[in-house]
């Protein structure tokens, strides 16, 4: 073997080694750029209608979804997505009584279904159940086809958005009107509900129960100070979510921070930044 | 002075003929805790008819037209609407939360069944074209209340439901709005039920006047009701001169309200002399002033 041949092989093993990585890298980041994408629009009415507690609850009580998934050996992602819908479906109506306060409602069924669920996983004792990751979310350990789901939850997502747009931001601006004007509105309550719970399962992957709604309220707050319309400000938080996926991935590679945290952490900075800029051009406006 | 109420209403049907009916309500009672606002109320709203429900603040108003437009639960009783009915809505107020951005034409594109054409048209009839592109937010109450109106209109409406249409309008948009409102009627064919706690203001504008009171004190056609003793009852005062109407709150109790009848001046309206009166006295919000 000549020695001329030796750098070629090493640059050709190094290019599969890099190609690996990037490879590596690629599923984590798309699954983050679809779960941003979903995130962007949910997000904007989590901030219209004042629900952030309502998806901080969903969250915390996925970890008893999950629990009863890994007890019933069943695939946790599907058993995340059934128990969110359902804690969802019954947190709606729980909002309606009057006995009881919404907020202290929710914080009960929060912070309860989070003890049940790491009481429960605590019987588990014959599977391994990595707690962490699912307090701080998982993402460089996403696979072919937990992506696929995503892909294909994230589809039905977009879709059932598009297609129910206008009628969901009429139920947003004014349940009244919308009801007067036809619209059923417990329809469309119940398609936002549902919608959130499934974007609340799957964003808890990437993030963790406890940041979930970080990624849902940050970027849609990022974008509100620089949008004119209800669809401009979802597609612009959408954006921001996923330049945070972006920014957050690239800063868990070189400095090896845990990628969940890391991608809050980049929302938060885009936040700061527009939150500053606005108040900055606005100054410029008006002097 | 304090007939009974059941036989005191006025009956007076404006039309041998009976017209279609676009809405019936029977028996509707609703309350909050326990404490009723509204007691078996029966109404119906003929087409093409401009009916005016009226009474003082916090009689109930309100929440009967929620019950009418189906957005308010009832103890009892039943609301037939025609089948298909469609309903343009102005609410009383209408708080948008800030965080939501929206232009007023995006708030107009809300309406179902809307069409940019018919956007445009009522924005100019409305004078409103000039706003479309601004943000809803730092509109003026008179803008505001002619944004809600041509979102009621987008709906291309059978019934047209205004809640209190005067509220932070001026005095000559009032009028203006009051001559406008017979005018879409007329070209749009539809029905207008309409609240108020003017009748001055409605007379000229009103097939039908609903007196209101926790029930309906009496009904029929404006020149009617203004001299009824129960709308007299309910209206000591100009509605307008006193401030204090908002002391008139839905605890009071009919037979205890002390009234005072004088004849006033009727400055803006000389059709409704009749109804001017004076009261000598105030109301207090509990009603303890007996007699």
């Amino acid at each position: 073997m000549s020695a001329s041949e030796l750098p070629i092989i090493s640059s050709l093993f190094s290019l599969l080694i890099s190609l690996e990585i990037a490879a590596w890298w690629l599923m984590p980041l798309l699954s983050g750029c679809i779960l941003a994408t979903m995130a962007g629009p949910l997000g904007s009415f989590v901030v219209w209608r004042r629900m952030a507690f309502f998806g901080d609850t969903l969250a915390h009580g996925a970890l008893l979804g999950i629990t009863f998934g890994v007890l019933l050996e069943l695939n946790v992602t599907l058993a995340l997505i059934v128990s969110s819908i359902v804690l969802a479906l019954i947190l709606l109506p729980l909002q309606q009584q009057r006995a009881i306060p919404a907020d202290a409602i929710l914080s009960i069924i929060a912070h309860g279904s989070l003890a049940i669920g790491l009481v429960a996983l605590s019987f588990a004792n014959h599977i391994r159940v990595d707690l962490m990751g699912y307090l701080f979310g998982d993402l460089l350990s996403i696979q072919w086809p937990q992506m696929l789901l995503l892909l294909g939850v994230g589809t039905v997502v977009v879709a059932l958005l598009i297609w129910q747009w206008s009628g969901l931001v009429a139920v947003t601006v004014s349940p009244e009107l919308a009801a007067s004007e036809g619209r059923s509105v417990f329809w469309l309550n119940l398609l936002l509900v549902i919608l959130l719970a499934m974007v609340v399962a799957m964003t808890m992957k990437i993030v963790g129960i406890l940041l979930t709604s970080a990624l849902l309220i940050i970027p849609a707050s990022s974008s509100r100070p620089w949008a004119s319309s209800p669809a401009s400000m979802a597609l612009m938080a959408s954006l921001v979510g996923i330049i945070a996926v972006m920014g957050g991935m690239l800063a868990s590679y070189y400095w090896d921070t845990p990628a969940g945290p890391s991608i809050v952490v980049s929302a938060l900075l885009i936040f700061v930044v527009s939150i500053f800029g606005r108040a900055v051009s606005s100054q410029l406006r008006w002097s | 002075m304090q007939p009974p109420l059941e036989s005191s209403a006025v009956q007076h049907t404006e039309s041998r003929s009976e017209p279609a009916l676009v809405l019936e309500a029977q028996g509707i009672n609703v309350s909050y805790r326990r404490r009723p606002v509204l007691t078996d109320i029966s109404l119906s709203l003929a087409e093409g008819l401009i009916t005016t429900i009226i009474g003082p603040n916090g009689c109930g108003k309100s929440t009967l037209m929620r019950v009418l437009l189906g957005i308010e639960r009832t103890d009892s009783g039943n609301v037939w609407r025609q089948p298909g009915l469609r309903i343009g809505y102005m609410p009383q107020k209408l708080n948008l939360d800030d965080r939501l951005p929206l232009t007023v034409a995006g708030f107009l594109k809300l309406a179902a069944r809307m069409t940019l054409e018919d956007m445009a048209y009522w924005a100019e009839r409305l004078d409103i074209d000039r706003l479309l592109n601004r943000s809803v937010h730092n509109l003026s109450g008179g803008e505001w209340q002619r944004v809600l109106l041509v979102r009621a209109l987008l709906v291309r409406p059978q019934l047209l439901v205004l809640d209190e249409p005067l509220q932070g309008v001026d005095i000559q948009g009032q009028s203006e709005l009051y001559q406008l409102i017979p005018k879409i009627r007329n070209e749009l064919g539809c029905s207008v039920l309409m609240v108020s706690h003017d009748l001055h203001h409605v007379m000229a504008a009103t097939d039908r006047v609903i007196c209101l009171n926790g029930r309906i004190c009496c009904s029929g056609h404006p020149d009617h009701v203004s001299v009824d003793p129960n709308y007299l009852d309910l209206f000591p005062s100009h509605p307008q001169s006193v401030s204090g109407i908002a002391h008139y709150t839905h605890r009071h109790n009919r037979s205890q309200v002390p009234i005072d009848l004088a004849n006033a001046v009727c400055n803006v309206n000389s059709s409704c002399q009749q109804m001017q009166t004076e009261a000598s006295h105030t109301i207090s919000g509990d009603s303890s002033v007996g007699q």
